[in-house]
């Protein structure tokens, strides 16, 4: 039954992930189709940020940071490494380009995930605020590097990256994301990780290897972050502007606003996020006021976020109820 | 030698006015363990104050530039953001206190997104140059080094500030209230210590020195725009982080040490790099002292 429910699941994904695609694709004027795009890219930001700081409990600031790693390292593929790899004229094999941009996407996860395994060892020795403060400089650090790297365009940004990215494909990463992310959450990994965010010391007393998990959480976030800068590098124009400390505050707001520790609240607050200063434009110069003001607001009316640690979900259909015992008499 | 000292010199200016943001961030951090990120933009306000105060006291063309004008100058900005922190503090802060520190930052965060794009709105996107209040003159120091009259002022108001609010601090009964709700909040209050007033004075006083700062760095860099503070206040947080962060002579060190690697990587390397040296300073130092240079380490109870 379970497997089944699963297969059908499965199914009804593709399904839904390529008819939007291809509504989009006819319907959708091309505005909203690139805020669809940015909003699925920022929920794949928003959920792997969520792991290292909502269900692990650490904090970090830096995100944006491996997202760069992932957009440039991927970037780099695509335009150096592809033509060799898959022969000068792949790119008019449309199944060929498919490939070639699925090994990209990896390969931005890869090298992410190796910077954040890098970032995440040493941070471990410390907590709270400075580990905030030293990935939000890691992040910096990422960002200078790169725009002193003239083979990836320095400071004119990266010129000649296809642009490859389309709905499908960032609602395929988005939801297999999610679907990574929920099932570690509820694996025995998932509650210790869980436990590390409540107490870190009792975690460590009941054995919990609390750096190997910490780590393993900056690393799986990081690889998340490197996907959707893949996916961000070969639909815009890739220049370091976009991978400022602004964006990973940005991040970090989503799942704040969503509601710490909830997936569909990250979900939520991504979306929320990238489309209100969309809807905003009306307003046009005191749009990031607005703005500004709104989240203050909602950080005095409702601190938890919108979700607190609650997740959205359809309702299930309850087993019928046992019958109650009737009291004896 | 003399490229060495020269690069020194504009690198303890440049130190000096991280150094009076740092303070700000560090004290409000001593007390309610909040990165206080408008305490940058409060800084944009403070250069923008001046500018306007100048051009009020019509005191914006050499002719009529006199020490006695820029004084006033310097002391109506320093006025006009301590109450900015203070309004800030009761209006978005105050609320938020209870909730997860967190709340709080996304709070600030929220504050000087709104501070940044109000200044845009307000004051405009273009940058505005900063009168010259005091007219400019450039000293030659002994070894061929050369520094302007207005670094040479950046040095010694802050030293001067700093002076002041370390006595401040230790001496006035306002002070020891600080110090003692920076220890332990709910224990001062309970000693009758009204902490509310306490923290608003905090603000008050950290806004004011964020205030001195960007009036000086008017004087020196006299291009000033909406969003000049983003950068040197995050470059600020690391230098109280670095300092060890609740400490107030670790903020003036750190602060300093971030003005003089900067100049020395801008002098012997890259400009390009000049962003990053602040924070390899400080991962650095963090990897070695955990709680920063003059920071306590502080033992976890169970």
């Amino acid at each position: 039954m379970i497997a089944l429910r699963r297969v059908l699941g499965l199914l009804a994904g593709i399904a839904i992930v390529i008819g939007l695609d291809w509504a989009g694709r006819l319907g959708l004027n091309p505005y909203i189709y690139g805020v669809l795009v940015l909003c699925a890219i920022n929920v794949i930001l928003a959920l792997s940020l969520n792991l290292v700081n909502g269900i692990t409990g650490q904090f970090s600031i830096g995100h944006a940071g491996f997202m760069a790693v992932g957009a440039y390292a991927s970037a780099a593929y695509t335009v150096y490494a592809s033509p060799i790899l898959f022969g000068p004229g792949y790119a008019s094999s449309a199944w060929l380009t498919a490939g070639a941009f699925l090994l990209a996407i990896l390969v931005g996860g890869l090298a992410s995930a190796v910077a954040g395994f890098l970032v995440g060892l040493p941070s471990m020795r410390l907590r709270g605020d400075y580990l905030a403060i030293v990935t939000l400089g890691f992040g910096e650090i990422i960002r200078v590097a790169i725009l002193n790297i003239d083979a990836v365009g320095g400071a004119r940004g990266f010129a000649g990256v296809p642009q490859r990215t389309n709905l499908a494909w960032v609602l395929g990463a988005a939801w297999i994301t999610f679907v990574v992310i929920r099932n570690l959450m509820k694996s025995f990994h998932g509650r210790a990780l869980l436990a590390i965010r409540e107490d870190e010391i009792a975690a460590e007393a009941l054995g919990i290897p609390t750096t190997r998990y910490k780590v393993t959480a900056f690393v799986i976030g990081a690889f998340f972050a490197g996907v959707a800068g893949a996916l961000f590098a070969h639909y815009l124009y890739l220049h370091t502007n976009s991978f400022t400390f602004m964006k990973s505050i940005e991040i970090v707001i989503m799942i704040v606003l969503g509601g710490m520790g909830s997936l569909t609240g990250s979900i939520l607050g991504a979306i929320l996020l990238t489309a209100l200063p969309e809807v905003l434009r009306f307003a046009s110069s005191l749009r990031l006021i607005i703005y500004s003001l709104l989240l203050i607001v909602l950080m005095i009316a409702r601190p938890q976020g919108i979700l607190g640690r609650r997740e959205l979900s359809f309702p299930k259909r309850r087993a019928p109820e046992a019958p109650r015992p009737t009291p004896a008499s | 030698m003399q490229e060495f000292f020269q690069q020194l010199a504009n690198g303890i200016a440049w130190g000096s006015i991280y150094a009076l943001i740092a303070l700000g961030y560090t004290m409000v951090y001593g007390i309610l363990r909040l990165i206080n990120f408008a305490h940058g933009d409060v800084y944009m306000v403070g250069a923008f104050a001046a500018y306007y105060l100048a051009g009020a006291l019509g005191v914006g063309t050499i002719t009529s530039a006199s020490p006695l004008m820029a004084a006033l100058v310097l002391l109506g900005s320093m006025v006009i953001c301590a109450l900015l922190g203070m309004g800030i503090e009761l209006l978005a802060y105050r609320p938020v206190r209870r909730s997860s520190r967190i709340t709080a930052l996304i709070t600030a965060i929220g504050v000087s997104l709104f501070l940044e794009n109000a200044g845009i709105l307000v004051f405009g996107a273009d940058p505005k140059f900063f009168p010259q209040v005091i007219a400019p003159r450039t000293i030659t120091l002994p070894g061929g080094v050369l520094v302007t009259n207005h670094q040479i002022m950046v040095v010694v108001v802050s030293i001067v500030l700093m002076v002041g609010l370390t006595l401040f601090i230790q001496k006035t009964r306002t002070g020891k209230a600080m110090r003692a709700v920076a220890f332990n909040r709910d224990a001062a209050s309970l000693m009758g210590i009204p902490t509310d007033r306490i923290i608003t004075y905090t603000f008050a006083l950290g806004s004011a020195l964020a205030a001195a700062a960007g009036f000086l760095v008017g004087l020196t860099n006299p291009k000033i725009e909406p969003l000049m503070g983003v950068m040197p206040g995050i470059k600020a947080f690391v230098a109280a982080v670095l300092g060890g962060i609740g400490s107030i002579p670790g903020a003036m060190i750190g602060g300093l040490l971030m003005g003089i690697s900067e100049y020395m990587v801008v002098g012997y390397l890259s400009s390009t790099y000049r962003d990053a040296i602040a924070f390899v300073i400080l991962i650095v130092v963090l990897l070695l002292k955990p709680a920063g240079l003059l920071g306590r380490n502080v033992t976890e109870k169970v």
